[in-house]
């Protein structure tokens, strides 16, 4: 166990250096930082001035190696746009995307993981045909989309609910929450249900399609031979044994919920990391974006090495094969 | 299409003729598409940061709800020598914390305001050096007679000395020098109607009314929520939804929309800023284009070919759905120096423009990359568009290349190395005067001598650039307005620039909030109020 956690650390942290290198080289093509950072009667002296100072005229390498020795220390350095230091960027805005991920994941497996087993049971079924449909729509309509639809009928038509920001916010030491006020409550609703919805629809399609394969099999046959009741087949033994490709994909999704909250962050002006990363790349901001995608590569990283260890506590195989 | 401009503006003007004291508490809650960088006055020279913080601070003089110069903190001036001016300054008036104002403070804003990191350096250079008289009269002198000074003093907005000296503020935030994470930055301390309670940037900023400012104002308005909202259909959305009173810009393609919903509506007028179209005229071959070996933008026939290949009512109709101006002059009405007479457009006549073209030796066209920005100004990549398919008529054929602004300024501007042959650009002059324009967008390119450092094309006529000179230190007014006009006109008989439109502002207001939509597209809360 401690040497496979090893191995998994030193391949997350070349995985995380590679990420920072690509990321690094793409800003180039993003656009010139300077435009964005001055006036336009700004003299052409200052404008060079400021390149200088920023290090924007050194060599490419110069500039990831300082930029990487600085984040080996947790020094994101100051944002070109607000001036102030990126990691305090980051830390104001982490609660905002975390509590959104985290309440679409929820979101997606308690009415995911359900449907699918109902959809895997009663394939005939009035509700189920309407389930699978659903799930069509989650599946190919853009979350763009939907995030607009459901701002127009929610917000503008019905007025039930805010159609954009996050509410008021409570302050906990270092983190902000919007769980305990109301308006904070109805600002996560349109949000995380747009956000959730691909996942959602994913998993309720997985669980199905594993359900629908345990259940041919023998020992199930043999289960119900035994004359145990149809909950405890279904349940106990059918889901119990979908569960190692859900947590899988659960796992995975959780990072692309965190890293792909981007569009759903910015169509509901979420005040989160990824509204804060799109604004950067408009603002050609690059220490912003560096540390962003560092983050988020991290993030997958760490989600990844949890998701192992997790197979570990579910499939016993995985035990004793490592016992080599 | 319905324009309420008018009647918006006459109901502000009513309600300042006879303001009421405020009696109930009132929010405001309004969205604009960019954020509020900083708090700091000097950090960053960009209309939306100065506009949003010209609530907080202020400058000796201040930009009434016409852009007309009225006094602020400065009560009187005159001008003692061609290169002195005398400011007489408000008396009584405090900041935020209670300080009192004062000469010092004027003094000490300037020298921020020049200083390390600051981007009003360009603005502050207008003045050489400061005296102060007494603590309410200050002596500004020139490095030349400026008849304009004043536009600029608008936008150098005065601190507190005595409260940066304590904070560690004493120059502009900016990123390159060590005063990066500056008080100021997140702090205000000015002397205008609003103080700002709650700054978070670019999530939110929330203002409330200075209780012991000195001036009076049409507002009603107690408290402001800012939030910017990027995507244009949530900031739609969000007003139509009644949760907030105002947002802007909002497409044009959206004021349908507007006009369709209840309880609120769009509100438009014409901005002062001038969408044109530059052609390299610079150098010896196109950069971009088939025709090597010569320019054919150097040759005035080919020129005079593009200003009657372009239909401008076309574009005003099919593009900016009726909202836009078309213009023959690179300065709009509201800038100072505007000639009515020049503003006719180039005729619209391609049969014309097709004989035009053979007879400069290119009677089959010639293909040419257009560079065109496509989220910078109202409709930008469609117009682009449009001016393609219009010169494709007359056999000219445009390689359209569309990118974000952040790629195609740094393609067409002097880091890019100017690289373009055909571009659209769009230009506010900051001091609402011609001489703005001339010196930026018509004087020759002399990058060292910062002189047409965005004249992209390099159109270049000494003659011009001779008249630019005089009319940067003319005191008389009308013989300075001759001289714009004469150096206009040539401008414009040598087809130097293709002037397409003012764009429109294209704001969204809920019933019962009447604001003054200021021709250079900021807000000012002074005049927001809510029935």
């Amino acid at each position: 166990m401690v040497s496979f956690l090893f191995k998994r650390l030193l391949q997350s942290i070349i995985v995380m250096f590679t990420v920072a290198l690509i990321a690094f080289s793409m800003f180039r093509f993003v656009g010139d930082p300077i435009n964005n950072m001055v006036g336009q009667d700004t003299s052409q002296e200052e404008r060079d001035e400021l390149r200088e100072k920023l290090g924007l005229n050194d060599p490419f390498v110069v500039q990831f190696l300082r930029f990487a020795g600085n984040a080996a220390v947790g020094d994101f350095g100051y944002s070109y746009k607000y001036k102030i230091p990126v990691s305090e960027m980051i830390a104001e805005r982490m609660p905002a995307t975390l509590e959104l991920a985290f309440i679409s994941a929820i979101l997606s497996l308690v009415v995911g993981i359900p449907l699918g087993v109902y959809t895997a049971l009663r394939r005939e079924g009035i509700l189920s045909k309407i389930a699978m449909a659903m799930s069509l729509v989650g599946v190919s309509l853009p979350t763009f989309l939907i995030g607009i639809l459901l701002i127009l009928f929610f917000g503008v038509v019905l007025r039930w609910l805010p159609t954009f920001g996050r509410g008021d916010v409570v302050e906990l030491g270092f983190w902000t929450t919007g769980f305990l006020t109301k308006s904070g409550i109805l600002s996560l609703i349109l949000p995380s249900i747009t956000l959730a919805l691909f996942q959602l629809t994913l998993i309720m399609r997985l669980v199905r399609a594993e359900m629908l394969e345990v259940l041919r099999t023998d020992f199930i046959k043999f289960a119900k031979a035994r004359g145990l009741p149809d909950r405890a087949v279904h349940f106990k033994h059918a889901l119990k044994n979908t569960l190692v490709p859900v947590i899988t994909i659960t796992g995975l999704q959780l990072g692309s919920l965190i890293a792909f909250a981007i569009i759903t962050e910015s169509v509901f002006q979420w005040p989160g990391m990824g509204l804060m990363f799109i604004q950067a790349i408009a603002d050609v901001d690059i220490p912003i974006m560096a540390a962003y995608l560092v983050l988020i590569a991290f993030f997958f990283v760490l989600i990844n090495m949890i998701v192992d260890i997790l197979y570990y506590a579910v499939d016993p195989r995985l035990r004793t094969s490592d016992g080599s | 299409m319905k324009l309420r401009h008018g009647i918006l503006a006459a109901a502000a003007a009513a309600t300042f003729a006879f303001a009421a004291p405020v009696v109930k508490a009132e929010t405001f809650k309004f969205a604009f598409q960019g954020n509020l960088s900083s708090l700091d006055p000097h950090s960053l020279n960009e209309t939306f940061l100065l506009g949003s913080l010209n609530n907080v601070y202020e400058g000796l003089v201040l930009y009434d709800d016409n852009l007309a110069v009225i006094p602020a903190l400065a009560v009187s001036w005159e001008i003692i020598e061609p290169t002195k001016w005398k400011f007489n300054l408000r008396k009584g008036v405090k900041f935020h914390n209670g300080n009192d104002f004062t000469a010092a403070d004027v003094k000490f804003s300037w020298e921020r305001a020049i200083g390390e990191g600051s981007d009003q350096i360009a603005r502050a250079s207008k003045i050489k050096s400061i005296e102060i008289v007494d603590d309410y009269t200050v002596i500004l002198e020139t490095p030349a007679p400026n008849p304009i000074l004043t536009a600029d003093l608008v936008n150098i907005y005065i601190m507190d000395k005595e409260w940066s000296e304590e904070n560690k503020t004493t120059s502009a935030t900016s990123v390159s020098a060590d005063n990066s994470g500056n008080y100021a930055n997140l702090n205000e301390n000015g002397t205008g109607p609003f103080k700002v309670d709650e700054h978070k940037a670019d999530v939110k900023t929330i203002f409330s009314k200075y209780d012991g400012y000195w001036g009076t104002m049409p507002s009603n308005v107690t408290r402001v929520e800012f939030t910017p909202i990027k995507e244009a259909a949530t900031r739609v959305a969000a007003l139509i939804s009644g949760e907030l009173d105002l947002v802007y810009p909002v497409p044009v393609q959206d004021w349908k929309r507007l006009d369709e919903a209840k309880g609120v509506k769009p509100l438009a007028g014409p901005e002062a800023r001038t969408i044109f179209l530059g052609m390299d005229q610079g150098r010896d071959e196109l950069l971009h284009s088939n025709i090597k070996g010569k320019n054919p933008f150097k040759d005035i026939r080919v020129r005079q070919a593009f200003a009657h290949a372009l239909n401008l009512d076309a574009i005003k109709k099919k593009v900016m759905r009726g909202a836009a101006t078309p213009a023959g002059l690179m300065v709009a009405p509201q800038i100072n120096g505007f000639i009515p007479e020049l503003n006719t457009p180039y005729a619209y006549d391609p049969a014309k423009s097709k004989e035009l073209l053979a007879a400069a030796g290119y009677p089959d066209g010639f293909e040419v990359t257009m560079d065109c920005p496509n989220d910078r100004y109202v409709n930008d990549e469609k117009i682009c568009q449009a001016v393609a398919s219009m010169l494709a008529k007359v056999g000219v054929k445009i390689d359209l290349l569309a990118q974000t602004k952040s790629k195609y300024f740094g393609k067409v501007l002097k880091d890019g190395g100017y690289d373009t042959s055909f571009y659209l650009l769009g230009w506010t002059p900051g001091t609402i005067d011609a001489e703005n324009v001339l010196s930026s967008l018509i004087a020759c390119k002399k990058v060292e001598a910062n002189a047409g450092l965005f004249n992209l094309g390099n159109y270049c006529n000494p003659k011009v650039d001779a008249l630019t000179a005089k009319i940067g230190s003319e005191t008389d007014q009308a013989k300075r307005n001759a001289m714009i006009k004469e150096a206009f006109t040539m401008v414009k008989d040598e087809v130097g620039y293709l002037p397409l439109h003012q764009q429109p502002l294209s704001w969204g207001v809920r019933d019962g909030v009447g604001v003054n939509q200021r021709a250079d597209n900021v807000l000012d809360f002074r005049y927001v109020v809510i029935k």
